[in-house]
């Protein structure tokens, strides 16, 4: 290293300069803006939440068990999804199905949200197409450990997400959140 | 001695033995369904197909018995050819619902089919539609889409039973398994037929959607349900314990031994395990004192039991042992006893009703190890030790697992007994009516928590392996009668159950020489 750089001196004037010219270049475009030069466009903040860029088709949002047509899960209860679950966080208890045909059906169904790390083996291993990942919601915290546990009836009671990734059903909000 | 080559290895076998047998001999493995060793050959399932020198088209193995100078290929082409058609042929009308069947993991469709199958499907019509979840007798349930009629179970109920509840009924692709009218797979055996059915058509009811097989982890260990000493392996769920209810066994299946149980066990053996995960199990030593019930540690609890087999004299303690202890345990015992000079001991507890009994397996002792006891010289006059402590000669009565209030012998006096004793101490894995009136309970393991070995009706040596840890903090008894013996001041090396053994087999003379090395998974039968 030669003596200059040892001090840094040089690179953090250099870094507070580039920093200093992106804002000096956005505030002038921002007001060119304003005054009335459209083609002129400074870096944007989203003011999430009201504010939302559209999600990508493939992003892997909050699980949803798909339904039959009467409203039960699609799922068969194989155990798939748990079997190759690396974070653990399903819990599956299988029953008898009253119809022979379909034979199984999860009397339990629950993810612990707060293990889950979102990489969708659940989605690719399932052979029923029983659980997907599209209901575009995001926003789930809990003040709890147990608030994070999402049981069967609330993952049936989700719908895909809506155009640009929009949440088409209201986010499940935790026992412990609620008013 | 017919020798011949297979796959150019030159192998010896005895006449009269097929080419599947004579094949394993060398590590070969020729596929099959419907062969099984221990039933007559059917030729039903066609997938065992091998070439075979001087013959124009591929033979099955199953029923083409080694002949001297036969050269066997089991891999060309026109083998694995024909394997893939037949694994083609059979999966016609399967219905691949795996995702649901109990059998997945563990079924010959889906193995072969990943071995010598891979075919992509040609089938396009609609596939032929038969009952499921049909309930067959009390254990079994059947599929019959799943089904590919290799006729196991038919041959099984016609041969080793001699029941003969099931049949195969229909022509062509509408053929199935089924029950002869007005009868029932109830027989005593009938868990066998899910052992041998090489898919999902039969499983069992009792295991039914409780775990998914790949969950499960396996001990080998012997069945305690009869004096037979079946060999059996111990499937146990630890690692979720959501399933299945938190019971821990989920099943127990048979071990192939020659001498003993060959491929099968009984049902009352198969399904006898529910005690191990009971809410009855007894999780904490514990005392009785004035009516209230209050848990110990196993400190408080040694040293109460030594401290009492130091306070009364030798005459006034009566041992109830149990048939249902290990080897290790009885010999346990027996040091103890010899410690104190302890004469009044006895094991056998008559039953209320006999046992049934029959040629196969069962046995009417419903004991794992009863011989076992008499080898020891545990055997003794139980109904006078009751008497005796009736007649308050006996002062301190220490029963092993009994339920004495459950047991031949008149409810009414043993009642009497067990209320005149100033001190009943109880060992047992779960509570019963006895426990309840003891007054120091201490918990033991059950045979599936443990180590052990049991000597059978014929006097053969088996052990048992541990296949989850105690529940609570019970121990094996083996255990408790080792703290005890040390609290007596004698000194107790290191606790395992091998080392008991070790100094059993070095002590009695019928046991001499045995180790568990010696004894390893097939047994040893005593002289």
């Amino acid at each position: 290293m030669k003596v200059l750089q040892r001090f840094y001196l040089a690179e953090v004037l250099s870094g507070l300069g580039l920093t200093a010219a992106h804002f000096f270049r956005n505030l002038g475009r921002h007001i060119a803006h304003a005054l009335g030069r459209v083609d002129a466009r400074g870096a944007v903040t989203i003011q999430y939440p009201e504010e939302r860029r559209p999600y990508a088709p493939r992003l892997r949002s909050l699980h949803r068990l798909v339904r039959r047509e009467d409203g039960s899960p699609r799922c068969v209860a194989c155990m798939m999804c748990e079997t190759v679950c690396p974070a653990r966080c399903i819990y599956i208890v299988a029953d008898e199905h009253p119809n022979p045909e379909i034979e199984k059906v999860p009397a339990r169904f629950d993810i612990d949200l707060g293990k889950c790390v979102f990489c969708g083996y659940c989605v690719e291993a399932c052979p029923e197409d029983a659980i997907r990942m599209d209901t575009g919601i995001l926003e789930f915290s809990s003040y709890s450990r147990d608030g994070m546990i999402y049981t069967k009836e609330v993952l049936l009671a989700l719908e895909p997400a809506g155009p640009g990734g929009r949440p088409t059903s209201p986010v499940p909000i935790s026992a412990d959140r609620r008013p | 001695m017919p020798n011949l080559t297979i796959n150019g290895h030159a192998v010896e076998v005895p006449p009269g033995t097929n080419l599947i047998e004579a094949a394993r001999k060398i590590g070969v493995e020729i596929p099959h369904y419907c062969y099984h060793p221990g039933l007559s050959i059917a030729g039903q399932c066609r997938l065992c197909m091998v070439d075979i020198e001087k013959t124009p088209r591929p033979t099955i193995a199953c029923n083409t018995p080694a002949v001297d100078g036969m050269v066997v290929l089991t891999e060309t082409d026109r083998v694995k050819e024909t394997r893939k058609s037949i694994m083609e042929f059979h999966l016609i009308n399967h219905p691949l619902d795996c995702p649901v069947c109990d059998q997945a993991g563990e079924c010959w469709l889906q193995i072969y089919y990943m071995q010598h199958g891979l075919y992509d499907p040609r089938m396009r019509d609609e596939k032929v539609h038969k009952p499921k979840a049909v309930p067959l007798g009390p254990h079994v349930m059947l599929d019959a889409e799943r089904c590919i009629l290799c006729s196991r179970c038919v041959r099984f109920c016609d041969e080793v039973t001699r029941t003969g509840e099931l049949g195969i009924f229909d022509r062509g692709d509408h053929s199935e398994i089924g029950l002869f009218p007005g009868t029932e797979l109830a027989n005593k055996y009938s868990g066998n037929v899910v052992d041998i059915c090489p898919v999902g058509a039969l499983t069992d009811r009792d295991f039914r959607f409780a775990v998914r097989v790949w969950y499960l982890e396996r001990a080998t260990s012997i069945c305690p349900g009869c004096a037979r000493g079946c060999n059996i392996e111990v499937h146990v769920n630890r690692r979720r314990p959501h399933h299945n209810e938190g019971r821990r066994v989920a099943r127990l299946k048979p071990r192939f031994n020659a001498d003993v149980n060959r491929w099968w066990i009984c049902d009352a053996g198969r399904y006898g395990f529910a005690f191990v995960d009971d809410k009855t199990r007894l999780l904490a030593p514990s005392r009785r004192e004035d009516g209230a019930v209050s848990d110990a540690t196993w400190e408080e609890a040694i040293g109460a039991v030594a401290g009492a087999l130091r306070r009364f004299a030798p005459d006034e303690i009566g041992v109830v042992a149990s048939p249902k202890m290990a080897n290790e345990d009885l010999w346990a015992l027996r040091r103890v006893l010899e410690q104190r000079g302890i004469r009044r001991v006895a094991f056998r507890v008559p039953p209320r009703e006999p046992g049934d009994e029959d040629t196969v397996l069962i046995r009417g002792d419903k004991n794992p190890n009863s011989r076992g006891a008499e080898l020891l010289g545990l055997d003794g006059d139980g109904a006078a030790i009751l008497a005796a402590a009736r007649a308050r000669v006996v002062k301190c009565l220490w029963v092993f697992g009994h339920d004495l209030l459950q047991c031949a012998w008149d409810a009414a006096e043993t009642d009497a007994a067990l209320r005149a004793v100033p001190l009943l101490i109880f060992t047992g894995t779960n509570a019963n009516a006895t426990s309840e009136r003891a007054h120091w309970v201490l918990p033991a393991a059950t045979w599936v928590e443990r180590e052990g070995t049991y000597t059978n009706f014929e006097g053969r040596v088996q052990r048992f392996r541990a296949a989850v840890e105690p529940l609570g903090q019970a121990l094996p008894e083996w255990d408790i009668l080792g703290r005890v013996l040390q609290a007596l001041g004698v000194e107790v090396s290191a606790p395992r159950a091998e080392r008991w053994f070790r100094e059993l087999a070095g002590a009695v003379p019928v046991f001499a020489g045995l180790t568990y090395q010696s004894i390893g998974d097939g047994g040893a039968k005593l002289p």
